[in-house]
């Protein structure tokens, strides 16, 4: 273990890491209102909590690797491409989507990211994808996972497989100790080091919401996944700070508290308050006016 | 040649004129060249691009979809066609999904080929036809191999199409010849994906059957003719879903009875699908409703006098159509 939750300094800042940060905070905060205001279609599933982790994963990524993501997806787009608004307008169904507002929140292709709805469907198709970047360069795939994913015997597939035939793929798993409502103690028996160790699979573990410490136990990661072509499983410790969806949480107050105290953001706000409030203002008036720009766009077309 | 050379000949070429090809299977590698040796000769001569794999049918699955994104193209085989549920997810969800719900057109191209049917005794589990749950899957073909049509060139369609296919190799089909021109009373015409087999022009009565019964609706249309003097035309579709049947229209348009036979077993079937497609194209011109001939709703018993009772007879296929 690197680090705990609750590290009593952080490391500095870059002002890009911070701003991305809050850009994707404020993104997901922005989402909830609208649900709440009833201006939004269908579901959601913000990374409250979880935004360090793309950004410090994003870093270390090359324009020629591929991104796979999940139902949890913002952040992990939102750090590899800097699109707020074409995601916006995906998730409202409007002009300048990604996907013309078909895939909506949870299925996203777009130049190197591709995400799905169905847990564990993504690792198998990563692997194929990470067996052309062995072939033809040193390309990598990153594709990320929650801790409830570890319930789908896909996962287990595409490790074995990757492990085989030497795939060049990164899993990266938000543990954030909860699948929708049930902890993972409720849900998962044993450990994913583990299971990584059951495969010959690398993995390492870190807990820190600090994004210098997340990006620096994950940098040699990478570079073993690119340099050997073989894949790893990072796993990083979280804390979900928002609901799985929506209004869902059943989480105690205890709980509750728990999980904001784990929050990257507060340890951010304490340690370096005046940089994150300078910052913090131009990220919301930026997305406040994303949200205005998306919303009186004329609805996306699907042929 | 057997369909079964004929398959392997016909992926040789493929993978020889195409690099990007790449096939996996649970032991498709040489020496044994696959369960039914379909892919025998290819990892010798192709290496790596062929890769016999762990047991994971949803797992490789993943992976030729994963190749076709990347811009390969992938051939997937699984051992018995039953184990395609095992991969449902992926080409449902996933292979199928992709060519149109990131709101652009995505190609895909992937075949999953599927050993089918039942008749050599392999029981419950490594008999079934399970096309009818492939049909209507958006994004997702269905072909099936006949002895009548030329599998590489349906290979390089599915390719050039950017559609996932699953394509289904009747097990039995594989030791019979592929055909062509004739069988002496009836003549054998391949077009547009279609073949066309009957002894005389604009025949009342049409059958349509997948190429896996071929032999049995062979076995049929010789019988109705000597015996029964019924001349029946067969239609056999390449592609069963989506089916366009323009290039027979012709064929149906003389027809007045029209038969549908399928391995499958009863119940939200193909035949029921290509009974409603015709149904709506032909009303008013047949004069009776349109036949439907499967397996009953039932397992396939192993052993050869249960299994008999519960697959598709030359008989039975006579006696529907001779009703």
């Amino acid at each position: 273990m690197i680090g705990a939750v609750r590290e009593r300094t952080l490391t500095p800042v870059s002002e890009a890491d911070l701003s991305r940060m809050l850009r994707i905070r404020h993104f997901e905060k922005a989402l909830l209102r609208l649900f709440e205001q009833g201006r939004l279609n269908g579901t959601t599933h913000t990374c409250l909590g979880q935004e360090h982790v793309p950004v410090a994963v994003s870093a270390l990524l090359r324009p020629e690797d591929h991104v796979f993501s999940n139902h949890r997806g913002h952040g992990h787009f939102l750090a590899r491409y800097d699109e707020p608004h074409a995601l916006l307008a995906e998730i409202t169904g409007r002009e300048g989507a990604l996907c013309n507002g078909v895939g909506g929140s949870q299925h996203i292709y777009h130049e190197r990211f591709l995400s799905t709805g169905v847990q564990g469907e993504s690792l198998p198709v990563a692997v194929g994808v990470a067996l052309r970047h062995r072939r033809t360069g040193d390309g990598i795939v990153c594709a990320y996972i929650g801790d409830g994913t570890w319930g789908e015997g896909s996962v287990y597939e595409a490790l074995n497989m990757a492990q085989l035939w030497g795939a060049p793929l990164l899993v990266v798993v938000e543990h954030n100790r909860i699948a929708q409502s049930t902890p993972t103690a409720r849900q998962m028996a044993g450990s994913i080091a583990g299971r990584c160790a059951g495969f010959g699979v690398r993995h390492e573990r870190v807990e820190s919401v600090d994004v210098n410490v997340v990006r620096g136990a994950l940098a040699p990661l990478v570079d073993h996944v690119r340099r050997e072509k073989r894949p790893a499983v990072f796993e990083v410790s979280v804390h979900r700070a928002g609901p799985h969806s929506k209004g869902d949480d059943t989480r105690t107050a205890a709980e509750l508290a728990e999980a904001a105290a784990g929050d990257w953001y507060p340890h951010y706000t304490r340690d370096f308050p005046a940089q994150v409030a300078a910052l913090e203002e131009i990220e919301r008036a930026f997305i406040d006016a994303a949200v205005e720009n998306v919303l009186a766009r004329p609805l996306s077309e699907w042929s | 040649m057997r369909v079964a050379e004929h398959l392997n000949r016909s992926l040789h070429s493929l993978m020889e004129n195409d690099p990007s090809v790449h096939l996996l299977g649970e032991d498709v590698s040489d020496p044994y060249g696959g369960a039914f040796k379909i892919t025998k000769g290819l990892s010798d001569r192709f290496g790596p691009r062929v890769m016999s794999t762990p047991l994971s049918e949803g797992g490789i699955v993943g992976v030729g979809a994963g190749l076709a994104l990347a811009g390969d193209r992938a051939i997937v085989e699984i051992m018995f066609g039953d184990f395609a549920t095992l991969a449902f997810d992926q080409l449902v969800n996933f292979a199928a999904k992709s060519t149109t719900m990131y709101g652009r057109p995505v190609d895909v191209p992937l075949i999953v080929r599927l050993p089918t049917g039942g008749r050599r005794g392999y029981g419950p589990t490594h008999s079934q036809s399970l096309q009818k749950h492939f049909i209507g899957v958006p994004g997702l073909s269905v072909y099936e191999m006949s002895p009548f049509h030329d599998a590489g060139r349906l290979f390089a369609e599915i390719f050039a199409g950017g559609r996932p296919a699953v394509f289904f190799e009747d097990k039995v089909l594989y030791t019979k010849p592929m055909l062509s021109d004739g069988d002496g009373l009836h003549t054998f015409e391949v077009r547009d994906g279609w073949a066309v087999i009957r002894a005389e022009r604009d025949t009342e009565d049409v059958l349509l059957a997948p190429g896996g019964l071929t032999d049995r609706a062979l076995t049929a249309l010789r019988d109705l003719l000597l015996e029964d003097e019924i001349a029946c035309t067969l239609l056999v579709p390449a592609r069963l879903h989506p089916l366009d049947v323009t290039p027979v229209a012709d064929v149906l348009a003389a027809a007045k009875r029209v038969h549908v036979a399928e391995d499958g077993t009863a119940g939200g079937t193909w035949g029921a699908e290509v009974a409603r497609l015709l149904h709506e194209r032909l009303w008013g011109r047949l004069t009776a409703p349109i036949t439907h001939i499967s397996a009953p709703d039932s397992i396939i018993p192993t052993a050869a006098h249960l299994e008999a009772r519960c697959t598709v007879q030359p008989a039975d296929i006579r006696r529907a159509i001779n009703k």
